[in-house]
């Protein structure tokens, strides 16, 4: 019966289905701070230029342990409040018109993608000449989003015969300096994600302890009242 | 006066006869409580009646609060969910606790049913308990149904496409039944504000009044216990108390605290450390804003729909009409409503029944599990067959083998119960 019962619990977890053929984990680490800061001033420079983050607010780095000032000062260029969320200035028809499909919101792009998958995404531009941008991507077919960071990663094309992808033309960063700047990158965006994620994980740690010693006084107690049932 | 007896009886005690006098509340107290007698040979699986009422607590506690911050608009639904889980004061607590809470009701609930029936809680005379309990299982999937699409992301969005048009199957009458129930062409903002109302006030309101009465025939029948032995059936000469029943307070409200205290500890683990159950409670798909013009490629309803969703594809459409699929979904959930009168067994309980019987029922189990893992992944999730079996997925012919299963279980059950060899049952519980 135990063990039918586990099974009934647990047989949901085993089953986990993979989506997307994502080999390397994204080398994060949430308490990192230097390196979310690090990828949050990448996030704002690079990509905040076409992708909106609606839900992040920019105060929130404080999180990541950015002072308000900080964040004024480096991270604020048009005149935002630092309690505004990451909001873009480009008109979603217009990037439509310019790119055949309105960038998406990031806030909470690793939720819906996972980390990993935007890890390979970033390392895996290659130039393809059949596409509109003239760019592709490994782990998104015909993507619309033309590489941005190529002029730190270089230019790639996709060997067909070993399926892997190829420098041909290097970038201002070497391979290893381009994966720690899309690792910073994608730790951020996983941290903006969820931004209370670890805090979270914190307040589990006590709640559980909580419950623990609940656990011990409710059996304790159990005992005592059933001492008399024979 | 009242002072004089103030000091004699205590303040609380006048109270009580002050209530008492008003109100039946230290009678109800007993019936239900204090001199509710309940079998002391309870174990185990017993905790999950319980553990329903408490998450059902929750729930509505915590989705009171949520109610307070989420915005019922196709614009804004989804960033009021961003708004909980970021800008409220422990908002994300609040809302993983709902959206694992839903997930949870169902564990407990399943456990709960699949108690009723190894110990045949449903049998003479606990049918009503057994009818109001199926009906209480009818509307969670309801509540979950319509709670399921309001944070307004992409799987919300599109798993209502797809059940909203099952009711299109319907004969005749279908297509308008549909539009009907969505208020619209398509699932949009008017579907979102009534299933928003459903959600947060009729069904919860059913489901409460359904709880209560549940209770209210159990209490009026008494409990059923591991070894179907009836405990009315010998009671002290003297007082009238069965002899193998104690009072459920103190000693089940005390047992039952152990049982609320491990709920507690699984529950919080997955609050607080996997809150996503790895795209089981919340799928990574809903993270995407609702788009009515994107398709996604693979649309599964959430875990415990599963099983009746594999049914649901499982059945293959006759004179291209998906209506035989619709109706033995529906008829999957409903089959459970009849099991008081498919049991023919002369025992109630599993500890006493023939291998016959234990034998249909492990077959019944596997197939529930096998559907409900069918159901989250493509029909051509096992390839395909050869041509010898025209090319057919292996999935959707397993599906299709268990779904057999799933039904003989029901319409064989007077057949074997009636020819299963039982074992002699007791006089008195063991303990």
């Amino acid at each position: 019966m135990k063990k039918l019962l586990l099974s009934l619990v647990f047989l949901p977890l085993i089953a986990l289905a993979s989506e997307a053929e994502i080999t390397v984990a994204a080398p994060i680490d949430p308490s990192d701070q230097a390196s979310l800061q690090r990828g949050a001033r990448t996030f704002v420079n690079n990509c905040l230029n076409c992708h909106s983050a609606n839900y992040m607010r920019y105060n929130r780095l404080q999180d990541i342990g950015l002072t308000e000032k900080q964040i004024k000062d480096n991270l604020l260029f048009a005149g935002e409040k630092v309690g505004d969320t990451m909001k873009v200035a480009m008109n979603p028809k217009d990037a439509k018109k310019w790119f055949g499909v309105a960038p998406p919101d990031l806030s909470v792009a690793v939720r819906a993608r996972g980390a990993d998958w935007i890890y390979a995404y970033l390392r895996g531009f290659y130039r393809d000449g059949t596409t509109l941008s003239g760019w592709n991507n490994i782990v998104f077919d015909k993507v619309a989003m033309p590489h941005v960071l190529y002029e730190l990663q270089g230019e790639q094309v996709l060997n067909h015969e070993t399926h892997q992808l190829e420098v041909v033309k290097p970038g201002r960063m070497n391979p290893e300096e381009y994966d720690a700047f899309v690792a910073d990158l994608t730790n951020y965006m996983a941290f903006m994600a969820e931004p209370a994620k670890q805090q979270r994980q914190w307040i589990g740690l006590w709640v559980l302890l909580f419950l623990g010693v609940l656990l011990v006084l409710t059996i304790k107690l159990k005992k005592a009242y059933w001492k008399d049932i024979k | 006066m009242a002072d004089k007896q103030a000091q004699t009886k205590g303040y609380m005690s006048c109270a009580m006869e002050w209530i008492d006098a008003r109100f039946p509340l230290t009678s109800n107290i007993k019936n239900h409580l204090t001199e509710y007698y309940a079998p002391k040979n309870f174990n185990f699986w017993y905790f999950f009646g319980s553990l329903a009422m408490l998450v059902l607590v929750l729930q509505i506690l915590t989705g009171i609060f949520l109610t307070m911050h989420y915005k019922p608009d196709a614009e804004l639904a989804f960033a009021s969910v961003e708004y909980i889980m970021r800008d409220v004061f422990g908002g994300n607590i609040i809302r993983y606790m709902h959206s694992t809470g839903a997930s949870m009701f169902f564990v407990v609930v399943y456990l709960h049913m699949f108690r009723g029936i190894i110990y045949g809680s449903y049998r003479n005379p606990r049918e009503l308990i057994w009818l109001f309990g199926v009906a209480i299982f009818l509307c969670l999937m309801g509540e979950a149904f319509f709670g399921y699409l309001l944070p307004w992301g992409q799987m919300s969005y599109w798993g209502a496409q797809v059940i909203v048009n099952l009711f299109s199957a319907v004969p005749f009458i279908g297509p308008d039944l549909s539009e009907w129930l969505r208020g619209d062409y398509l699932v949009s903002d008017a579907t979102l504000n009534r299933f928003f109302a459903f959600h947060v006030i009729a069904l919860p309101l059913v489901l409460l009044g359904l709880v209560v009465v549940h209770l209210i025939a159990l209490h009026e029948v008494g409990s059923n216990n591991p070894d179907g032995v009836e405990i009315k059936a010998k009671k002290d000469k003297k007082t009238g108390i069965p002899l193998d029943g104690i009072p459920f307070h103190p000693y089940y409200t005390v047992k039952d605290l152990v049982g609320v205290a491990v709920f507690l500890i699984v529950f919080a683990a997955i609050i607080f450390f996997a809150p996503e159950m790895g795209g089981y409670f919340l799928e990574a798909n809903n993270f995407v804003p609702a788009d009515p013009l994107k398709t996604p490629a693979h649309i599964a309803p959430v875990w415990y729909f599963t099983p009746y969703y594999s049914i649901l594809r499982a059945v293959p459409p006759v004179l291209n009409s998906q209506f035989p699929g619709v109706a033995a979904m529906g008829l999957s959930v409903v089959a459970f409503a009849f099991l008081p009168w498919l049991d023919k067994s002369p025992v109630k309980s599993i500890r006493y029944r023939g291998s016959l019987y234990k034998r249909w029922l492990a077959a019944f189990v596997v197939s529930f599990l096998v559907l409900g893992y069918l159901g989250t992944v493509p029909s051509n999730v096992w390839g395909q067959f050869g041509s010898w079996l025209g090319g057919a997925d292996r999935a959707t012919v397993v599906a299709r083998i268990f779904t057999t299963i799933y039904f003989l279980f029901f319409i064989l059950m007077p057949w074997y119960t009636a020819k299963d060899k039982t074992k002699p049952v007791p006089e008195r519980v063991t303990y």
